[in-house]
């Protein structure tokens, strides 16, 4: 279903927990809301729902104002945090609840819930209790609820928050490929952004109850519009005075002007390493730290600490060890903007014309 | 020293409980099985007896709903202001720390022949105090607190996400109330009515500040047995407290009954 929000607002108390928030999602999409703790995520989502009423604003499903809709006419499913499962019903009957509710036919529900139950992997669980399944068997029963009415949006709130780490990744691209199969527009919560990047189709990052930026992973990633989101998505180290770093002296302009720098953006090894030698500075290797597939090298720089990871196929460094380090972009910001800066120097300062 | 302290609580469990209980037997069957028959068959008595299950019937009925309404109004009502859900959470208590006849009291001044609601009402025929409303409004004064506070803390446990998931499957109130919350909070009503039963059984205070005590009018089981005693009547007043107690007991070991019940489950 094609989603369209406007000028989305909510207070509780004194607390503005959504402020004037603006997007719309396209029909099949599947739409990771990531930030921060507290952030107003789950608001946002429950105002979806229409658990929640909001203050101002509008919200339409297929371009038609759903603000006074209450839940139960909504056509939406929604998973819970803690999934909310009847616990006084087995399986079965959980599945089925939705269905009970719109009077389908008995033997209807009994298909309806056979196929859901085959397609969540259940098979065999029916006329168990919430209580004898593990965390993960009952993540998918909250999801075979959820869809068992047909919904035209599924909301699923910190979806995989209670499960331990193995499950969850299996979990994760199971729920992908099944809302892929179904073919149903989603909406789910999270503040892991390794979930946010490997399940969402678009990301929403939400901070402080606004919405920073809507993208894909990669765009996101790429190209940050706000230092938040720059800080929030992947790893970084900011470095206060961004001219003293090599490379960008003159794009940063005046003082007052950061870099956030990426491990990613950062090249560290010996001098014959380098094809342009004059755009790299020199630097101490301060510390190894061994991450399984690579090494995380902190390298000093003046009076910078950066951080970079270092393949394990190449020449170990040890600590103490002088290196050559080459910062190939920088994300720039001040109080005006931030833009993402190329290192001027990589450019070979006398190319062959020929 | 521990001997000593474990001699003397079975001494005040005696004291406390055993002797009175034993010595109320006793006096019960002073004259015979057929004394104790006498007594219970007296018309008074009968009528008493007849009085504290109407009593007990009606106000275990409306306090069932009452208190059903008024736990989850307070622990759900998010259309109540945080203040005044407070404020109404404390007047819950009200009556365990107000005397029952000082409660009796305020309702003979509100409603009484005295006051212009019960003017108004004995105008139209309609006699609240001294008559079996203001008894039950007494009685339901008393219990008031007792479902409230054992179905509040079950449906805070809950919490509001399972209602909230029935609602987004397209169940309306009714349905989820049966479907989903009733479920979770049968075994607290049934606590709250067991109590409910024993404590309006039991009622002295307000139900004789109330009722005026009228020999087959107003009279309940409790205060025949108090006129009872005041007429030296012995043998009928333990007489009718026996039967009191047997159904307490039978009450008690309904509740041990329910609380094993639901451990299971």
């Amino acid at each position: 279903m094609h989603v369209e929000v406007r000028g989305l607002n909510k207070h509780f108390g004194d607390f503005h927990a959504v402020k004037d928030v603006h997007f719309g999602i396209e029909k099949g999409h599947l739409i990771g809301l990531l930030g921060p703790s507290g952030g107003g995520k789950t608001s946002i989502l429950r105002m979806l729902a229409g658990l929640e009423t909001p203050d101002s604003g509008e919200i339409r499903f297929h371009g038609e104002l759903v603000n006074a809709l209450p839940p139960q006419e909504r056509g939406i499913g929604f998973v819970f945090q803690n999934y909310a499962l009847f616990k006084h019903m087995t399986v079965f009957d959980n599945i089925a609840f939705g269905l009970k509710v719109k009077k389908t036919p008995k033997s209807q529900i009994k298909d309806r819930v056979m196929e859901l139950v085959e397609l969540t992997g259940l098979a065999g669980f029916e006329k168990r209790y919430p209580q004898q399944l593990s965390g993960g068997q009952r993540q998918r029963v909250a999801f075979a609820r959820a869809l068992a009415p047909e919904p035209q949006l599924l909301l699923l709130d910190e979806p995989f928050a209670a499960i331990d780490a193995k499950i969850r990744q299996e979990l994760r691209s199971w729920l992908r490929e099944l809302i892929e199969r179904v073919g149903i527009t989603s909406i789910f919560v999270t503040h892991d952004q390794d979930e946010a990047i490997e399940v969402a189709d678009e990301i929403m990052i939400i901070n402080q109850g606004r919405l920073e930026q809507k993208g894909t992973p990669w765009d996101i990633y790429k190209e940050p519009k706000t230092p938040f989101v720059a800080t929030f998505i992947g790893e970084s180290t900011v470095v206060e005075n961004a001219r003293e770093l090599k490379g960008f002296e003159e794009a940063a302009g005046g003082s007052g002007t950061r870099a956030l720098i990426r491990p990613e953006y950062i090249e560290v090894g010996g001098p014959d390493e380098f094809r342009v030698l004059s755009a790299t500075e020199e630097g101490i290797v301060r510390h190894l730290h061994f991450r399984g597939s690579e090494w995380m090298v902190e390298v000093e720089v003046g009076s910078h600490k950066l951080m970079t990871y270092r393949s394990l196929e190449k020449d170990t460094l040890q600590p103490g060890q002088p290196v050559r380090v080459l910062v190939h972009r920088a994300y720039l910001f001040n109080d005006e903007r931030s833009w993402i800066e190329e290192n001027r120097l990589k450019v070979d300062p006398m190319p062959v014309i020929i | 020293m521990k001997k000593l302290w474990i001699t003397l609580t079975y001494l005040v469990f005696f004291l406390l409980l055993i002797a009175p209980l034993g010595k109320m037997v006793m006096g019960a069957f002073e004259g015979g099985l057929g004394g104790l028959g006498d007594a219970l068959a007296r018309p008074e008595a009968l009528h008493a007896l007849m009085m504290t299950g109407l009593i007990v019937v009606t106000v275990t009925v409306l306090n069932t709903l009452l208190g059903m309404m008024m736990a989850i109004y307070l622990v759900r009502g998010s259309w109540m202001s945080g203040g005044l859900r407070r404020f109404l959470n404390s007047i819950v208590d009200l009556p365990y720390a107000v005397s029952p006849v000082i409660g009796g009291l305020m309702i003979v001044l509100l409603l009484g022949p005295g006051s212009a609601v019960g003017a108004f009402f004995e105008d139209i025929g309609f006699k609240i105090v001294y008559a079996f409303p203001g008894m039950v409004i007494a009685t339901l004064f008393v219990t008031f607190p007792l479902m409230v506070r054992e179905v509040m803390p079950v449906l805070q446990e809950i919490g509001a996400q399972q209602e909230e998931a029935a609602s987004t499957l397209g169940a309306y109130g009714w349905t989820t109330f049966w479907k989903v919350t009733w479920p979770s909070i049968r075994w607290a009503v049934i606590y709250g009515i067991v109590l409910t039963v024993a404590r309006s059984l039991g009622e002295f205070g307000a139900v004789l500040v109330v009722s005026g005590n009228i020999i087959n009018r107003t009279q309940t089981a409790t205060t025949l047995v108090y006129q009872d005693v005041e007429n030296f009547n012995v043998i009928s007043a333990n007489s009718v407290a026996l039967v009191l107690a047997a159904f307490s007991v039978s009450l008690l070991l309904l509740m041990e009954w329910a609380k094993k019940r639901r451990e299971v489950r």
